[in-house]
């Protein structure tokens, strides 16, 4: 295929965080606008504005099939966003197994599962928490026992696909064919992999996955709940017989359009994204990481998305890392507390046990097809003096190099 | 991206007096790096007049801490040490035209540094009394720590309460939901369930109140009526072995002591909102009552002398 050449914005930023975010492709648009104006009727509607409506989103219903490499069209729940898809798929498994009360999921899930399944914890539900090691790796034999320790009351296995802030991919086929020998629904969080990692669901013993539009170049407000024929669901929204009763409301027609060109497109793009992409993104963390000492890779760089790469830089934090690189028209992302508004790191850096003198200071960038060599070029140059101007204003550098023993020689009088 | 101020972009874009100074007289570390943000202020202290001659910074921090730190240091160039022990978070807010409520708790961290370097310079020990817990209400930047200690000392038992207490909660509502949490596991301690329907039933009673008699009452009046229904009430308790005292009125708010069998038991509360219901009667006004331990009013008021 021809590689895209657009710059991201239009403007001379580089935009580096595809994993937040991504551009809406100028083709999707195109293809969305008709459905504000001209096709504006309710595809439920019998007459003509309805039905050549409901016919695109049985088009783009076919589009996404296709990406997911799903048996059935039918398969595919239209929602208004990942979230939405999350949390219709846990829930839905509790409801359906009203004697299944205990959970698997892992620590370093997306908040849309994380935070979830903490409420039902509070709800009354027990949640099992799978750990990581330091490379944000699972242990595929902790698993192993909780399935044939608990599995008859597991009522959902939730694992993410692919971790959001430094890319590493869990092994989620493997893990749901395990699931499925025990008897226990299997669900994914595929928000950050689809699209960048080949799928044949077809195949596959998952149950349920979720989606997100915006993050795969169609625009936000529109997700998608794969949902395996046969698996047994209760809707989250009841109403309207839309989407086969399985998600009432009237459908967010020119989103959905626009989700299934944009899966069409993730489809041809593809190769392009796991190997010109990923050169770049791999010349962006050796450029990085050979031009500034005492920075590192965190998760598992041997298996990742090939989009995606978190450094964590020690002595300094992350947004005040950012806002040096915004200045200078780069766009990135961090796990540091502050740009949370939050007191503790990242849960994942937390989780993988990054030590807080460097967890404070990741930055993750995200590429997608639209960026260029040259934007890279031009962040490897730019990242060095940032995080050279910081560590001079941090107590815990000195000249070169971190001071000898932080604790002794910065030491507040209280503890 | 958080919505900063101009001066805050600009202080931490061009952050002034950050170095290392050559042997300060004065040194103030606060933070650490596991909580994301640490800033030592070193000072040049004139050693007659106390005047700060000079000042500078190192920060590991966020933008807003960088840029706190720069402006702390302009501020209190210039002031002998006293004046600058008077320097608040809030000045040093002020001088940034704001900070994001998220964000404030930089400008506590530059105070702080403060008292530290001139407790460093006159061989004080400083303490730091500011303990910090999650952000609970975004509106108000009150933390967790904070609506737990202040429930604590003035047993406050509904989120209304809570609000008017701290203002949390006081804006959007968005952490009702966080500061019932807090309330239900605080109340829990001390054995007690955390009764969501009692602010429901607290403004049921505050639409009633037009209708009461007795409006615009002196101070004088308003106590002598609150010591009337106390006294009514005591010798239905002191018959089941308890007892009930007046400690203090602050406003709309009555602290009473319950002793003996009454205190702690299951009927404290129904003894309580069956006082509250007659004092609410006889002054006509919304009245909370409260029941504190003996001894802790004084802390949560400044205590009112009742004339016997």
């Amino acid at each position: 295929m021809t590689p895209p050449t657009m710059n991201t914005s239009g403007l001379n930023d580089v935009y580096l965080d595809n994993n937040a975010t991504t551009m809406v492709d100028p083709a999707v648009v195109e293809e969305m606008l008709p459905f504000f104006t001209v096709q504006f009727g309710n595809p439920s509607s019998i007459h003509s504005f309805g039905n050549t409506v409901g016919r695109s989103l049985k088009k783009a219903r076919q589009q996404v099939q296709a990406l997911l490499g799903a048996e059935h069209d039918s398969e595919i729940v239209f929602t208004a966003c990942g979230t939405e898809a999350d949390s219709t798929a846990i829930l839905s498994a509790l409801k359906a197994q009203p004697e299944r009360k205990e959970i698997i999921t892992t620590v370093v899930e997306h908040p849309a599962v994380l935070s979830l399944c903490e409420y039902l914890e509070k709800d009354g539900y027990t949640v099992h928490w799978l750990k990581v090691d330091d490379k944000g790796r699972l242990d595929m034999d902790v698993y192993a026992d909780l399935l044939e320790e608990r599995g008859e009351h597991i009522a959902i296995v939730s694992v993410m696909w692919a971790n959001n802030e430094t890319g590493t991919i869990f092994p989620v086929e493997q893990m749901a064919t395990m699931a499925a020998e025990a008897d226990v629904m299997f669900h994914t969080d595929a928000v950050q992999a689809v699209g960048k990692v080949p799928m044949m669901l077809a195949d596959s013993d998952i149950d349920m996955l979720s989606l997100s539009g915006h993050k795969l170049h169609a625009p936000k407000g529109v997700g998608v709940l794969y949902l395996r024929r046969g698996t047994r669901f209760r809707p989250l929204l009841r109403g309207g017989h839309q989407e086969r009763g399985r998600r009432a409301g009237t459908e967010n027609v020119a989103s959905i359009v626009g989700l299934g060109r944009a899966c069409e497109l993730a489809m041809e793009k593809m190769e392009y994204e796991n190997t010109v992409v990923k050169a770049m993104r791999d010349k962006l963390q050796e450029g990085i990481l050979s031009a500034v000492p005492y920075c590192f890779p965190t998760g598992d760089v041997e298996n990742r998305l090939p989009n995606t790469c978190n450094i964590a830089f020690e002595y300094i934090e992350g947004e005040a890392i950012l806002m040096l690189l915004n200045k200078v028209g780069i766009a990135a992302s961090s796990g540091s507390a502050c740009t949370s508004g939050s007191l503790e790191p990242s849960h994942v850096m937390m989780a993988m046990g990054i030590p807080y003198t460097a967890a404070h200071g990741t930055i993750r960038f995200s590429l997608s097809c639209y960026n260029s060599m040259d934007e890279i070029e031009r962040v490897i140059e730019a990242v060095p003096p940032i995080v050279a101007k910081l560590r001079k204003l941090s107590p815990y550098w000195s000249e070169d190099g971190p001071i000898e023993d932080p604790e002794k020689l910065f030491a507040p009088t209280y503890a | 991206m958080w919505d900063y101020s101009e001066t805050v972009k600009e202080h931490f874009f061009n952050p002034r007096n950050a170095r290392v100074m050559e042997e300060p007289d004065a040194i103030g570390d606060v933070g650490s790096i596991q909580c994301g943000d640490a800033l030592r202020l070193t000072l040049k202290v004139d050693a007659d007049t106390e005047v700060i001659q000079d000042a500078a910074f190192q920060t590991f921090g966020c933008g807003s801490a960088i840029a706190s730190s720069s402006v702390l240091t302009e501020i209190i160039k210039g002031k002998t040490l006293d004046e600058a022990l008077l320097v608040t978070n809030q000045d040093i807010a002020n001088q940034l035209d704001g900070l994001p409520p998220e964000k404030m708790h930089c400008s506590v961290m530059g105070r702080e540094a403060l008292q530290a370097a001139v407790a460093n310079y006159r061989g004080e020990v400083w303490r730091d009394d500011h303990e910090e817990g999650a952000l609970i209400c975004k509106c108000f930047a009150v933390d967790a720590v904070m609506i737990e200690d202040t429930i604590r000392a003035n047993s406050l038992r509904t989120v209304e309460d809570v609000t008017n207490y701290t203002k949390a909660g006081g804006g959007c509502s968005a952490c009702h939901e966080g500061i019932e949490e807090i309330l239900t596991r605080v109340l829990a301690e001390t054995g007690e369930a955390f009764n969501a329907r009692a602010s429901r039933q607290k403004l049921h009673a505050e639409k009633e109140k037009p209708k009461m008699p007795g409006k615009g009452l002196s101070n004088i009046e308003r106590i002598k009526r609150i010591e009337l229904v106390i006294e009514a009430v005591r010798p239905q308790l002191q018959r089941d072995r308890g007892d009930v005292t007046l400690v203090d009125v602050d406003g709309d708010t009555v602290f009473v002591n319950l002793v003996g069998a009454c205190s702690g038991c299951q009927m404290a509360s129904l003894t309580v909102s069956g006082i509250q219901q007659q004092m609410m009667e006889a002054l006509g006004e919304f009245i909370r009552v409260v029941p504190v331990p003996a001894g802790k009013a004084a802390s949560a008021t400044v205590s009112l002398e009742v004339p016997a």
